[in-house]
């Protein structure tokens, strides 16, 4: 296990290499001065040579990016051109506004997904099957912000039930948690479906019924045990597609997240944020995706790390 | 995201004769799911092509003493706050949606095919940098990856399609690599190299109309998919630009008026959702009726 586990660490440095290229890069990419655009529209022409000497503009391109690395690793990750503080602290302020919104949303979706798909996969071509199947295939096709519109409509204005954006309460966190899992309610909702209609129709589902086990055995203890490893797979998978959809659901509620803050930024032009979003959203991607390979030691035996 | 267990897929393309197709059509279309998505998709292309015999005038003209009118008769889905018709800028919608959904499937699938045709052929280095690169990308949600591509590129519909269609490579690398890997050791490949073809005739002519059938089904999701990133860009105002009238574009412009005239942001979302709906009904069916082995 412990072997895996530095395996799969040392396997994510390729990858990071590339995010840092790639950041370092875009600011490369722009038209015009990186020292001007990272200083901002108003800064004075002693900010913009100061950063210039800073990142070492004037120096050849490996060296630049060596002083780009230098700062990756020590999280400077340089000061917002709009707000000029730096921009690891305008993230870390946002960080768990964006944490809990991803987690409520991802534990609404598995508690309402995975037994949605059970249900539908135990009743193959029932009206509840095609109710699921529908249901799902409308959750996947929905814009994820028309839907928090909607909701806003129904649930804050007509029905005055719940606020309309915002934080400072559990009930801000309702409706852009719904909107949020609304995709991963039916993305889970099709795979457990689809899985656990192959570990149904498996042999060993058959032993466990021939023995005389109870249905509710069978499908939780034997079928759904099995059939787990994909579904894991998916919430990981989908816990990217969160962090995606948070830029939206963030601006329609007016939610103090990083997704907020990236729009924002890209908004006001606003590129050492940008940079500094993009590599945070990056890191926890890989993050998750470490996490569910690890899970799945736990989850099926049978795979053996070492 | 919709993503195609290749390794399942492709498979499938092994051994696909003519009269599989003819199966697989005859299948698709006794898919009432399949069938409601291309019925949904033909009205959607429709609208497209006949927009301006459906709403003649200028979608985009303002008149400002019909701003934000509820629906009626005259004008069955009411008026935005510019007063411009809800309905004949949601046609018209059609033909820029329409068009970016082709311009990103075709961005992913021109850098996309080739590059995972290379990497799956030749393996070795070549495979290892591709691959490196596709990590690279995957390491970001395909949304936030596009939105990161506009912040650089800049705003428009250009730069939307470009932005979309970059995110789409890595997928189609990786599900062109997969199915190249399960094909480049069958006996036609071996034949064809051992006779003396060129590579580039082996993988355009021999190994691509095997692994035609996943692309085709990713065609299909991806085109939904690359509506729903559009509409996004637009709705955070650094897609589209106003006063071209694209849905997610109008949906942005709505959310002031959420309050008082919530029919405005209404019938766009109506349109995204209909016409990502009509992509992954007939993807879901075109799937099924290829692979009968592979469903999600």
């Amino acid at each position: 296990m412990h072997n895996y586990l530095i395996k799969r660490l040392l396997s994510t440095i390729p990858v990071l290499i590339g995010i840092s290229l790639l950041l370092f890069f875009m600011l490369r990419m722009l038209p015009g001065d990186p020292a001007q655009v990272l200083a901002g529209q108003m800064a004075t022409p002693q900010e913009i040579e100061n950063i210039r000497h800073q990142l070492g503009l004037d120096r050849p391109i490996y060296e630049q990016y060596a002083v780009y690395m230098s700062h990756l690793v020590r999280f400077d990750l340089g000061r917002s051109a709009r707000t000029q503080n730096p921009v690891i602290d305008e993230i870390w302020a946002r960080l768990p506004n964006t944490l809990l919104l991803a987690v409520v949303a991802i534990t609404l979706a598995c508690l309402f997904g995975i037994p949605a798909g059970i249900i539908s996969a135990v009743r193959p071509y029932s009206w509840i099957d095609y109710l699921v199947t529908l249901s799902a295939l409308f959750g996947i096709s929905m814009p994820v912000f028309w839907l928090g519109l909607m909701l806003v409509v129904v649930f804050a204005v007509v029905l005055q039930w719940l606020p309309a954006g915002g934080t400072g309460s559990w009930q801000h966190v309702i409706l852009p948690a719904v909107t949020l899992a609304s995709f991963v309610i039916a993305f889970i909702a099709r795979m457990t479906r689809s899985t656990m209609l192959e570990t149904l129709s498996q042999d060993f589902t058959t032993t466990a019924r021939s023995k005389g086990l109870s249905e509710m055995v069978v499908i939780v203890k034997h079928a759904l045990k099995n059939a787990l490893i994909p579904i894991i797979t998916v919430v990981g998978l989908q816990f990217g597609f969160l962090l995606g959809g948070a830029v939206l659901t963030e601006t329609v509620f007016a939610w103090p997240g990083l997704g907020r803050l990236l729009y924002d930024s890209i908004s006001a032009r606003d590129y050492p944020t940008i940079q500094g979003t993009i590599l945070i959203f990056g890191l926890l991607y890989i993050i998750v995706n470490l996490v569910v390979d690890l899970i799945y030691a736990f989850v099926d035996p049978r795979i053996h790390y070492d | 995201m919709i993503e195609i267990k290749e390794d399942n897929i492709c498979k499938a393309a092994e051994w696909v004769p003519e009269n599989r197709f003819r199966r697989s059509w005859a299948k698709l279309k006794r898919n009432k799911a399949a069938l409601v998505g291309g019925i949904l998709l033909l009205v959607y292309i429709l609208s497209a092509f006949f927009a301006p015999v459906l709403f003649p005038g200028d979608p985009s003209a303002p008149n400002l003493i019909r701003s934000l009118e509820t629906p009626t008769l005259r004008e069955p889905l009411g008026t935005d706050e510019l007063g411009r018709s809800i309905l004949g800028r949601i046609l018209y919608g059609s033909r820029i949606s329409l068009l970016i959904a082709v311009g990103v499937v075709s961005v992913g699938i021109i850098l996309g095919i080739p590059l995972g045709l290379v990497s799956g052929y030749y393996g070795g280095k070549v495979d290892f940098l591709i691959q490196r690169v596709t990590d690279t990308m995957l390491a970001f949600p395909g949304f936030l990856l596009a939105l990161a591509l506009v912040a650089v590129l800049g705003v428009g519909l250009k730069n939307t399609v470009i932005s979309i269609g970059i995110s789409m490579v890595p997928m189609y690398i990786r599900l062109v690599r997969g199915c190249v890997l399960s094909v480049r050791e069958e006996d036609y490949v071996e034949a064809a190299r051992a006779v003396g073809t060129r590579d580039v005739i082996i993988l355009f002519r021999h190994i691509l109309p095997n692994v035609m059938v996943p692309i085709t089904v990713q065609t299909s999701l991806s085109m939904g998919m690359a509506i729903l990133f559009a509409a996004g860009l637009g709705f955070l105002g650094i897609g589209v630009q106003p006063p071209t009238p694209e849905w997610g574009t109008m949906l942005g412009s709505a959310r002031s008026y959420l309050f008082h005239a919530p029919h405005v942001a209404t019938f766009p979302g109506i349109a995204i959702f209909l016409a990502v709906l009509s992509f992954n009904l007939l993807g879901d069916g075109l799937r099924d009726a290829l692979d009968p082995r592979f469903k999600i």
